[in-house]
């Protein structure tokens, strides 16, 4: 089935709608159109101008390490590798602080003042530290990118938790159910769809603040690739780089919405 | 002692506000008695602590003063024992059928297997043998009563608390499982205490039906319904029953 690529956020149940095809279509033809008036390529390349650097970026050898799977891909990779580590780790601590801050009021005023002070500071703004810490490459990256996707799951969590239906805890009381089975049992289920939506949510800004570390602090991955063809005057592979970065952060939220529905099956029927 | 299934002496429920202290007593010296396998019915006013009454029947909430025995033990906090059921149903919306029915059993270590065909012979008891696969949002009000029934059986409870089962259900599916309710109370005889609105239903179920007076909430009368089953809404034994509990809770009301 072709449909199912649109079936996230605003297209949802309308791909076959025409309008929406044609809409795609016009914007292309605006673009091919405006750019060939501009009639200045290395600034403003065409839609055609940036599908033929895809092609050249596809071919041309990888990056140290990664030169079989081509420039575009191996840098793919790269930033594909960091934001799953990143993201990983504050799936895990968020959720996992996430569930103690919502459950328990004490852990809550331990943790939620120092959580409310860090929280405003964008995760853009830990960029000259992470660099000044972790150097360049791998780790300033991994690192911003838990920043970025750390809050959005953790306060999605805390709010599923402390969501939790106060009828179902008391029922599970009554059943016999103890503290750690109201925890597990009910709790955690209950906040299952809050979690899924801060994960999806978390993914989308690990992935920016992915992109705009490797801006400055890296010398390899999508991010670099595009300000490296920026330095050189080549815009049409600086685009095909931003279409790069932006179907690879389409399929993950595709992912996760997917992985979301199947866990979530019983929430709609 | 030894022959009453639950016994409430004097029990008074005071909830005191968070914020300015300000305390309102719900139940006031609650006295009653309740049989090894009676079927009870409590009606009375809005706000005369019915559920509140339920709550502390079922160890939700603590007593401020009196103490409430079942097999005469002290009731300090919830049991299997027992089972509450809600008029909202509170269904976990994560698990089917079976596995809400099965979750008493589960935390109570039953092992699988076994908890498994408890779960299914209180669905059968309930009617829904056929539905025993699916989700919360795909059941009707009913069934989804029927399932938080057969829950509440499930851990084979000595006391069934039921507050206000059938309230949000359409008439004809409330008569319905009225009489449900009447024949797997009749398999077993489980002492039941049954919170309702419904004048005609506490009469058409109850073996005694409890009116309650409003703030402070405590036994006003009650009376033996001495009827029968099955009974029929329109004896004249019963509509009479039926017109001098509602004048009851009208002078009680107005």
């Amino acid at each position: 089935m072709r449909t199912w690529l649109w079936t996230p956020n605003t297209f949802r149940g309308e791909a076959t709608r025409p309008l929406r095809f044609i809409s795609i279509l016009l914007f292309l033809l605006v673009w091919e159109g405006a750019a060939l008036l501009a009639n200045i390529p290395q600034l403003f390349p065409t839609p055609v101008a940036v599908i033929i650097a895809l092609g050249q970026l596809f071919i041309a050898p990888g990056p140290p390490g990664l030169q079989w799977a081509g420039e575009l891909m191996g840098n793919t990779l790269i930033s594909l590798w960091r934001v799953i580590v990143g993201f990983a780790l504050a799936a895990a601590t968020g959720v996992f602080l996430g569930i103690i801050i919502g459950w328990w009021r004490n852990a809550r005023d331990l943790l939620e003042p120092v959580i409310e002070l860090l929280r405003p500071i964008p995760p853009l703004a830990w960029i000259p530290l992470a660099m000044l810490w972790f150097g360049l490459g791998f780790k300033p990256a991994v690192f911003l990118i838990w920043l970025g996707s750390f809050f959005p799951i953790l306060l999605n969590t805390v709010l599923g938790m402390e969501g939790t239906p106060h009828k179902l805890i008391e029922v599970a009381k009554t059943l016999g159910a103890g503290p750690w089975q109201i925890l597990f049992k009910v709790g955690l289920p209950s906040a299952t769809p809050s979690i899924m939506a801060g994960l999806r949510i978390g993914i989308g800004i690990g992935w920016m603040c992915l992109v705009a570390a490797e801006l400055t602090g890296s010398n390899s991955g999508l991010g670099y690739m595009i300000m490296y063809y920026y330095s050189t005057m080549e815009a049409s592979k600086t685009v095909a780089g931003m279409l790069m970065i932006g179907i690879v952060g389409f399929l993950m939220f595709i992912g996760l919405k997917k992985l979301e529905d199947r866990i979530l099956f019983w929430k709609t029927s | 002692m030894s022959e009453k299934k639950l016994i409430l002496d004097c029990v008074s429920k005071t909830f005191v506000e968070k914020k300015g202290g300000k305390s309102t007593i719900a139940l006031r010296d609650f006295t009653l008695e309740i049989d090894e396998g009676e079927f009870v019915c409590l009606v009375g006013p809005s706000g005369c602590g019915k559920t509140t009454l339920l709550k502390l029947v079922a160890g939700l909430e603590q007593v401020s003063s009196g103490a409430i025995y079942i097999d005469g033990n002290l009731i300090t906090g919830p049991g299997s024992e027992r089972g509450l059921v809600f008029q909202d149903f509170a269904l976990f919306p994560w698990r089917d059928v079976r596995d809400n029915v099965a979750f008493g059993p589960e935390v109570l270590k039953v092992p699988l297997a076994e908890r498994m065909r408890i779960a299914e012979h209180c669905i059968d008891l309930v009617g829904l043998a056929g539905s025993i696969h699916k989700y919360p949002s795909e059941l009707s009000g009913g069934m989804k009563q029927r399932v938080a029934i057969a829950r509440a059986l499930a851990n084979n409870p000595q006391l069934l608390l039921m507050d206000e089962p059938f309230g949000s259900l359409d008439a004809q599916t409330r008569h319905l499982m009225q009489k449900e309710l009447l024949s797997i109370w009749n398999i077993d005889r489980k002492a039941v205490i049954f919170v309702t609105h419904s004048v005609e239903e506490a009469v058409y179920l109850g073996e005694r039906v409890v009116v309650m007076s409003s703030s402070p909430g405590s036994v006003k009368n009650i009376y033996p319904i001495d009827l029968g089953y099955p009974r029929r809404l329109t004896d004249a034994a019963f509509i009479a029953l039926r017109e001098r509990i509602t004048a009851d809770i009208a002078e009680e009301v107005g």
